[in-house]
């Protein structure tokens, strides 16, 4: 703790590391949509394009919160406000 | 290794400081690419033939693609909106393609996201007065007065989620590239390259501006509904 500046950068590193744990249940969830996709292709497979289009559709939103932690990531290593304040205050 | 948007110009107009930043510089580009395409095409749509062949068979396929995806998403009633939802389509597309020539791709910035977005919502609201002109206020309490907050916010967090994820998507594929090319010795950048770029940035490119426009007719869609 003696240097305050280098603490608050170590746990930036930490908190950016620990943002993209969403990404565990981001898979599950998408493995499922595709698992079931594949299952009602095979079942009916004349309606084939349909379900490509709404799995796709349904990956881009399982896919969504997986990126607001790669933004928190990015936003803590790049841009992180504390840092940038720390700085400033200590000139 | 910059992964930040470099400022080109600062020019002063009546007093404020405009930057002129890469992202700027490169919609220009795009613009220029996409204007010039355009003339070139209507120059060859003079002589217009009933039985079409050569550059209009493929425009009038590409547009008629566009056209019948929206009726199929939208209804036949409201799929006026489709021209707006083409040009966002194409633009986003030849960003997507731009970031393999080494430049960096205007959709790598929040900034122009978030204005497709926005325009997006803007055009929700608009067609949601338009056609269900005092039902569409009232829907916002439509279980109960309670909920009103919860509809509101899910009313903001779309444009926010929508640029976010096209946003992110880009910009991953920016970060990954940008981590080759400056990690990796000379030999290696030659040939290999062009199959992450291939797979990042333009598939994964691609996909995201497809489930951009069909998640705007979407919500347009339930607006008018």
């Amino acid at each position: 703790m003696q240097d305050p500046l280098a603490f608050v950068i170590a746990i930036a590193h930490i908190a950016a590391a620990l943002a993209l744990l969403n990404g565990v249940t981001t898979t599950f969830g998408q493995a499922k949509i595709c698992s079931q996709a594949i299952e009602s292709m095979a079942r009916q497979p004349e309606a084939s394009d349909s379900i490509r289009s709404t799995m796709f559709v349904g990956m881009a939103m399982g896919e969504t919160s997986g990126i607001y932690g790669l933004l928190i990531a990015i936003v803590m290593l790049f841009a992180n406000p504390l840092v940038n304040t720390m700085v400033s205050y200590l000139g | 290794m910059n992964l930040e948007v470099n400022n080109l110009w600062v020019i002063n107009v009546f007093g404020h400081e405009v930057w002129i930043t890469e992202t700027i510089f490169n919609t220009w580009i795009i613009m220029a690419v996409l204007i010039v395409l355009a003339v070139i095409i209507r120059v060859k749509l003079r002589n217009f033939k009933v039985i079409p062949k050569g550059v209009q068979n493929l425009t009038e396929a590409a547009v008629e693609t566009f056209d019948n995806f929206a009726k199929d998403t939208v209804g036949d009633k409201f799929s006026y909106i489709a021209p707006w939802f083409f040009m966002v389509f194409v633009f986003l597309l030849t960003c997507c393609l731009f970031s393999v020539f080494g430049l960096r791709a205007p959709s790598a910035d929040w900034a122009t996201t978030f204005a497709f977005s926005l325009a997006t919502f803007i055009i929700m609201i608009f067609m949601g007065f338009k056609h269900r002109k005092g039902k569409y206020l009232k829907s916002f309490f439509e279980p109960n007065v309670i909920l009103f907050p919860i509809n509101l916010i899910g009313e903001i967090a779309k444009p926010i989620s929508l640029s976010f994820r096209l946003f992110g998507n880009m910009l991953s594929g920016t970060i990954l590239l940008t981590l080759y090319y400056s990690l990796t010795p000379w030999f290696v950048q030659i040939g290999i390259p062009a199959v992450l770029h291939a797979i990042f940035d333009v598939a994964f490119g691609a996909l995201q501006t497809y489930i951009f426009v069909i998640i705007s007719f979407m919500y347009v869609r339930g607006a008018v509904e």
